[in-house]
């Protein structure tokens, strides 16, 4: 019987589950508290006593997002171009992204960098041939700062050995690859998105005590949002002998934060329509810090405006809401980021915070059509990716999955959802439920046994 | 001037108005200045990396059909990205819809990063002799 040990080291909870390949069944699963400040393995060592045998399964892969996940500062040049294409290369690592440097730093950016407490730094800048000035300089400030974090050079091909010359004289950690943006609007996220893995891999699973677990486990082998992507890569793409389901998206709606995964190349539907602005990764994450059901509620609420929630609020659940519930419900959220709703009215409140919050973050990741009415008549041009003939959504994380009306959270990524007629996102697509949490574990396990991840995907996906 | 003066010129987007295009190519010329024509239909892309390869001082773009603002967008950042983010911009011909208040559409443009707009009906001359003092300032 071939077994795998899939575990996930989260802020609050290490969970671990164990899975019979052969039978695609979970055997048994295990959680405890992390303890990433002491040690980390003594929480993964509570976790792994729930399970039977799991020393002798076959592979044993964990992906963490504990003491912070992996943390980026990403540095370009124009912001729609390079430092856009920076922002991208990280995301696309399942980093987060603390910010996003544009143009000459001052003296105060770096000092602001330095307080945010990166893990690694991604220095871009200028197209291959194009402008060195700006990296240059940028380089010149971070080689003068105390910042001790690796940094990664993946800017201007002609300006890379005087930009490592300078960091390393400094005595920095620096890493180079190939430009993020090698022509002008010409996207190269690959190179820079492996280099951070590796650097994850190399140093800041040590840094942050992750490797403790190696006397456990075969490791820590990358940051949980990498692994969803992983896994959504897999269901969509297939593997040589099993077919994916073809262009997807996810949806995770945390606490904190809405991650947004699409697999898709976005190209236009309309035969007429020209695209515009940088090119769309194929594989695309975005994450919207102001968007979450507990922490980040208040933050979510203001971005809808309170009128406006009211007037959704009364429109599904045909009922008013009360002004106080309100508020003292969203400061309850903010502080507790583990309350469960309890009345019917916390309840309704929590379905539609998720329903806006997949709103908002589907209005944020897919592009839009412009229309210019020329004497040639109409003229469209598109931004961004086209997801309007999209087929498939899939939700993820505790709060749709745990929800009584899963599908009533990812209607938010409807094309009719959003009040917006230009925003290209799915018009028809059929929603599934991630019920099992087996996007992570996938994506672990994508990388070693392929078919066996994709085959359990498939399995218990749930169509809603 | 020390050095000759080079121009790129062409017309940006899906525009095919070509005739303009010739009669500006040769102003040029005549003027003593070194014209790299990219032609009809050139992208944004097109004119950066044309004017990259040449060292050109400045780029002229031309837009007949009325799509100019569409067609301009991101242009001044692009050739930031490049490392000419200093190249001298004009932009001329009919750049809006129908006749709209020269000042406003001037503005629009300047604000997207040209350093000089034209209204319909512009004598080349005018706009040589301005791009001679402008590179002149520059020490060109
Ligand atoms: C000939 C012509 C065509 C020909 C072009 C043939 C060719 N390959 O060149 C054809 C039939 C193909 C054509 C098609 C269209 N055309 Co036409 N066309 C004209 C016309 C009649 C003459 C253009 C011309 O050659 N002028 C002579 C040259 C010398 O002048 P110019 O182009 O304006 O350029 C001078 C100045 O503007 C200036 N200048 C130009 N650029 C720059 C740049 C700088 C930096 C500077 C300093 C100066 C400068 O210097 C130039 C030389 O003196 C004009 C009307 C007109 N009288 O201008 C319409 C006109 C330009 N066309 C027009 C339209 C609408 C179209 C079409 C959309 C029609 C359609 N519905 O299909 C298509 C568009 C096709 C496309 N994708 O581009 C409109 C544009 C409307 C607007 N902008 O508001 C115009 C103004 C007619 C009108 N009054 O409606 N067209």
């Amino acid at each position: 019987m071939s077994r795998a040990l899939l575990i996930d080291i989260g802020s609050t909870y290490t969970k671990a589950r164990l899975f019979d390949l052969n039978n695609l069944t979970l055997l048994a699963s295990g959680r405890a508290f992390t303890t990433i400040e002491t040690d980390v393995s003594t929480g993964l060592s509570k976790a792994l006593a729930q399970l039977p045998d799991w020393e002798t399964a076959d592979y044993k892969l964990a992906c963490s997002s504990a003491a912070g996940g992996l943390k980026i500062i990403a540095i370009g040049l124009v912001p729609a171009l390079t430092a856009e294409a920076a922002r991208r290369a990280a995301l696309g690592a399942g980093s987060k992204v603390l910010a996003t440097y544009s143009y000459q730093l001052t003296g105060e950016d770096i000092n602001n960098i330095i307080k945010e407490q990166p893990d690694i730094i991604l220095l871009a800048g200028g197209t291959d041939g194009g402008n060195q000035e700006v990296i240059l300089h940028n380089a010149r400030l971070i080689a003068a700062s105390n910042l001790k974090q690796p940094i990664l050079v993946a800017g201007n091909r002609n300006a890379q050995a005087k930009v490592a010359n300078m960091l390393t004289e400094a005595g920095k950690e620096i890493y180079l690859t190939e430009n993020v943006m090698p022509r002008l609007e010409e996207l190269n996220i690959k190179p820079a998105r492996e280099q951070i893995r590796e650097i994850f891999l190399e140093k800041i699973i040590k840094a942050k005590g992750l490797d403790r677990v190696n006397q456990l486990i075969d490791g820590v082998i990358m940051p949980t949002p990498a692994a969803v992507l992983e896994a959504a890569a897999l269901l969509a793409d297939g593997t040589e002998d099993e077919p994916g389901l073809g262009e997807l998206l996810v949806v995770d709606i945390g606490g904190a934060t809405t991650d947004l995964h699409s697999i898709a190349t976005g190209n236009p539907t309309d035969g007429a329509v020209n695209w515009q602005g940088l090119e769309e990764p194929y594989q695309k994450r975005t994450v919207e810090g102001d968007l979450g059901m507990r922490y980040s509620a208040p933050s979510l609420v203001q971005v809808v405006g309170e009128k406006k929630l009211k007037r959704y609020y009364q429109e599904y659940f045909s009922e008013p809401l009360d002004d106080f519930a309100l508020e003292e419900y969203l400061a309850k959220l903010h502080n507790q980021p583990a309350y469960l709703a309890q009345t019917a009215e916390e309840i309704n409140i929590d379905s539609l915070l998720g329903r806006l919050a997949a709103r908002l973050a589907t209005q944020r990741h897919v592009g839009q059509l412009k229309t210019t009415y020329t004497p040639m008549g109409a003229v469209k041009s598109q931004t961004g990716k086209d997801l309007t003939k999209l087929k498939t959504v899939i939700g993820t994380g505790g709060v749709i999955v745990n929800h009584e009306q899963p599908d009533f959270i990812l209607a938010g990524t409807s094309y009719q959802d959003l009040e917006r007629p230009e925003l290209l996102a799915p018009l028809a697509a059929e929603y599934y439920l991630d019920q099992k949490y087996l996007l992570a574990a996938t994506g672990l396990l994508a990388g070693v046994a392929p078919d066996k991840a994709l085959a359990l995907l498939k399995k218990y996906l749930l169509k809603l | 001037m020390t050095q000759q003066a080079t121009v790129v010129l062409g017309v940006i987007g899906a525009d095919v108005h070509a005739v303009g295009n010739q009669i500006l190519a040769h102003a040029l010329e005549e003027a003593a200045i070194k014209v790299v024509n990219i032609g009809v239909m050139a992208s944004q892309k097109e004119f950066i990396e044309a004017a990259l390869e040449t060292g050109a001082d400045a780029i002229w773009v031309s837009s007949l059909y009325g799509h100019g603002e569409m067609d301009c967008r991101g242009l001044r950042d692009k050739a930031v990205e490049a490392g000419i983010g200093d190249v001298m911009m004009y932009i001329g011909g009919n750049l809006v819809i129908g006749k709209q208040e020269w000042s406003k559409v001037e503005d629009l443009f300047l604000k997207m990063g040209f350093n000089r707009a034209y209204p319909p009906g512009t004598m080349p001359e005018e706009a040589i002799s301005d791009l001679k003092e402008d590179l002149a300032l520059r020490g060109v």
